[in-house]
């Protein structure tokens, strides 16, 4: 079974199985009650990729870096006001998707995406599209708190002094303030806004980072394993900004924890070597997985 | 026998030590080496040490004190009308009997007191080189015998070679600490000789410098002037125009190299700017005195300025050419250091790479590349060659660029170049001026190896 997986896994290409022919069946899934009805192919995802109000639509996106395919032909919908979970084991191609989402991919030399993602159905890699703007509107948090060494003032006024989006000390005042409360901070910092936000505890500095990305009211928040650097006790407050904020803004998490996934995400993609296995309701995706590969990965029997 | 021919023999029975250690221990051991508490090696290296250490120590320290000892003897044993001389003569004295003994021309040939005098000398040296030998030579076997002895499957020579080899360690760092403590001290007392003839407030607000002493009273021009002003503002003067050149070309050098140029360019350009660093300042001075000076006359005649053939300008500029690279180095190893999660947070706000650059990675970088501009300007005040070929040796007091000028650095060179008897003011200057060079170079360093050191902490 094990070589089995092995092959259709590094070269699914190679694998005439058609859709809906099952794949052979193991002694070992044999005595047991209940297997996901779809097979290991990985070429189709699995689900529903769509929704009904959709704020962003990825369609067939395929990241190559320099000769390496990261990415095969992945095809999701980020509906409004709704957090999706992207989950699967490390190496799959999670923050290559989610860097696509904002262009972010555009830094790394030898990095070519092709396949259509717009964001409120126009084309955000059409040439005449500006990357300043489309940041401004689909957000970034990082895996590492990544604070400016500035002030935490100037940290949350940054974005919004490059946009020019206030005219006043009065106005970047309140959208500063604003913006702390919305990510929870700002009755822990409002006493010391002009000391320097690397001085904060690991939480405290996630958190100055949400403020820092809400400050330019985005439409869509990325969060690469926003927690993966946190305590628990900072974890916790995390996911409880999620929550709020996700009615207010498009969620994308990236997450290790599938209790975390479990708790904050309506949707959840699972990612299996650089293609979108199974998409679906988070509660969906965790009681009833249709594919294997996705089967395995949340009963932790994968790898 | 001869230090040299010493020294040789003393390696030969260090050599053998080893082997002789190694051969004990494994002998020791049954031929088993497992048996040992160390490798066999350490057996050997522990028998050498011990032969060798104390026997070059003895060897070192006899070879610096012999010769004035011997002197001091010979000295003693001169007649009282001799010895009585004022120091100064009896100096001459000694620098005779040292010249008679090493065969060179000497003032009195056949004075039979000097002769027996030097007879002596030899005799004595001949003498302490047979005990040295015998002293080194006993030590060196009486050390790897008692290491010998010792050995046994038991001893921790892993251990005790470890211990030996960092009391060498400490013995060279001692050694370079206190030679650094040695030049000045001796740069200090030299300079309180100087300070004993011109008093410390003429030296450093004098507004004039024109270091001539009279031999006779009633000399022309018998009046020197050692104002340090005049010196220490060409200097600063200098060095600001090779700031101005340096800082604002090295600096954005390292931003181009560091955060546009791609990885092939930056694999050329960065070796070759750090070719620059590599030429030797004399061919710099000589770019400067030949082609630079010229130029800059001819282009401030074609503008109706007057540019001395010798001027500030010239030195300046090319000495800037030649900090860019240090500049430049400094700056992108610094900007490079800065952690590229700062760059993607802006990047990510929807900031363009310019304004990633301008406002979050010079200015996270910023203290550590005032560090280096300061490292750099230090050089700069410590540069001499360039300026001595082309800023001149007039000690004017001026702003004007286009003027000559001198530096603190070229007037050390000129007081301490030709004949100069060592204990007139004009060459005591020297120290002084060297002195006061030395206290704002090293006040520079410091501060910028403290900011620099801040700026590491705070991304580890
Ligand atoms: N800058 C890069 N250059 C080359 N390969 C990369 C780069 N970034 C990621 N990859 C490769 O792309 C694949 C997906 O990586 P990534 O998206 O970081 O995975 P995940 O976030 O799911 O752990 C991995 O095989 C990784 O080695
Ligand atoms: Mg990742």
């Amino acid at each position: 079974m094990n070589a089995n997986r092995e092959v259709l896994c590094m070269e699914p290409e190679l694998t005439e199985t058609p859709i809906g022919v099952a794949t052979p069946v193991t002694p070992t899934t044999d005595t047991m009650p209940r297997r996901a009805s779809v097979g290991r192919d990985v070429r189709n995802t699995v689900g529903t990729i769509t929704v009904p109000n959709p704020r962003m639509e990825a369609r067939d996106v395929n990241v190559f870096y320099g000769e390496k395919h990261a990415l095969k032909g992945v095809s999701i919908d980020i509906g409004a006001k709704e957090v999706v979970a992207f989950i699967g084991p490390s190496g799959c191609g999670k923050s290559t998707f989610l860097r696509c989402l904002n262009r972010m991919n555009d830094t790394v030399s030898g990095c070519r995406v092709a396949g259509q993602i717009s964001l409120d159905g126009s084309d955000i890699y059409d040439r005449k599209v500006d990357v300043v703007p489309l940041r401004a509107q689909v957000g970034m948090v990082f895996q590492k708190p990544n604070p400016f060494p500035k002030s935490i003032y100037e940290n949350v006024a940054f974005g919004p002094r490059i946009h020019g989006l206030v005219n006043h000390r009065n106005e970047l005042d309140e959208l500063v303030e604003a913006s702390l409360r919305r990510a929870g901070l700002w009755e822990e910092v409002k006493d010391r806004l002009d000391q320097p936000g690397t001085g904060l505890s690991g939480g405290q500095q996630q958190r100055l980072c949400i403020a820092r990305t809400i400050a330019v009211s985005p439409d869509v928040i990325l969060m690469d394993e926003p927690c993966s650097a946190l305590d628990p006790i900072a974890t916790a407050k995390i996911e409880e900004l999620i929550d709020e904020l996700s009615q207010n803004f498009s969620i994308v998490i990236v997450t290790h924890s599938m209790q975390q996934a479990a708790r904050v995400s309506q949707r959840t993609a699972y990612f299996h070597l650089g293609h979108l296995i199974e998409v679906g309701s988070t509660r969906d995706i965790f009681t009833s997985p249709q594919h294997e590969l996705t089967e395995d990965y949340i009963t932790g029997r994968f790898g | 026998m001869q230090p040299t021919a010493l020294m040789i023999v003393l390696l030969v029975i260090t050599s053998a030590a080893y082997f002789f250690g190694r051969r004990r221990a494994v002998s020791a051991a049954g031929g088993q080496p497992r048996y040992l508490n160390s490798l066999p090696a350490y057996y050997g290296f522990y028998t050498s040490l011990w032969s060798g250490l104390p026997a070059l120590v003895v060897l070192a320290l006899w070879l610096t004190l012999d010769s004035s000892v011997i002197t001091h003897l010979v000295v003693a044993g001169l007649p009282d009308e001799l010895r009585n001389l004022p120091a100064s003569r009896l100096s001459l004295v000694i620098n005779d009997i040292h010249n008679m003994v090493s065969g060179n021309v000497v003032s009195r040939p056949d004075d039979p007191v000097m002769l027996a005098a030097a007879e002596r000398y030899r005799e004595m040296r001949t003498l302490s080189l047979a005990a040295l030998t015998v002293v080194v030579l006993a030590l060196a076997a009486a050390g790897g015998a008692f290491a010998w002895r010792r050995i046994h499957t038991d001893l921790r020579a892993r251990n005790a070679v470890e211990r030996m080899v960092v009391l060498v360690l400490v013995g060279c760092s001692t050694l370079a600490i206190f030679t650094t403590i040695g030049i000045v001290l001796s740069v200090l007392f030299e300079s309180i000789r100087f300070f004993q003839a011109v008093p410390l407030t003429d030296f450093l607000f004098g507004l004039s410098w024109s270091p001539q002493m009279a031999i006779r009273a009633d000399q022309v021009g018998s009046s020197g002037a050692f104002g340090a002003v005049p010196l220490f503002a060409g200097t600063l003067l200098i060095s600001f125009i090779a700031m101005l050149v340096a800082v604002p070309v090295g600096l954005l050098a390292a931003i181009y190299l560091s955060e546009y140029a791609g990885p092939l360019l930056r694999a050329w350009a960065k070796p070759v700017l750090e070719i620059l660093a590599g030429i030797p300042t004399v061919v710099y001075g000589f770019f400067a005195a030949l082609t630079v000076a010229p130029l800059m006359r001819d282009w401030g005649s074609a503008l109706g300025f007057h540019v001395a053939s010798e001027s500030a300008l010239a030195a300046g500029v090319v000495m800037g050419i030649m900090i860019i690279p240090f500049v430049s180095s400094l700056s992108d190893d610094v900007i490079n250091a800065v952690p590229q999660s700062l760059r993607d947070g802006a990047l990510a706000l929807g900031a363009t790479q310019s304004e990633t650059i301008r406002r979050v990675v010079i200015p996270a970088a910023l203290p550590g590349i005032v560090g280096g501009i300061l490292l750099a300007i230090s050089r700069a005040i410590g540069e001499t060659m360039i300026v001595v070929m082309a800023a001149g040796l007039s000690a004017n007091l001026t702003a004007n660029p286009l003027e000559a000028v001198t530096t603190v650095t070229v007037q050390i060179v000129t007081l301490l170049v030709g004949d100069q008897e060592f204990d007139s003011p004009k060459t005591l200057a020297a120290f002084a001026l060297g002195l006061l060079l030395f206290l704002v170079t090293l006040v520079l360093n410091v501060i910028a190896l403290y900011v620099v050191r801040k700026y590491r902490e705070q991304y580890e």
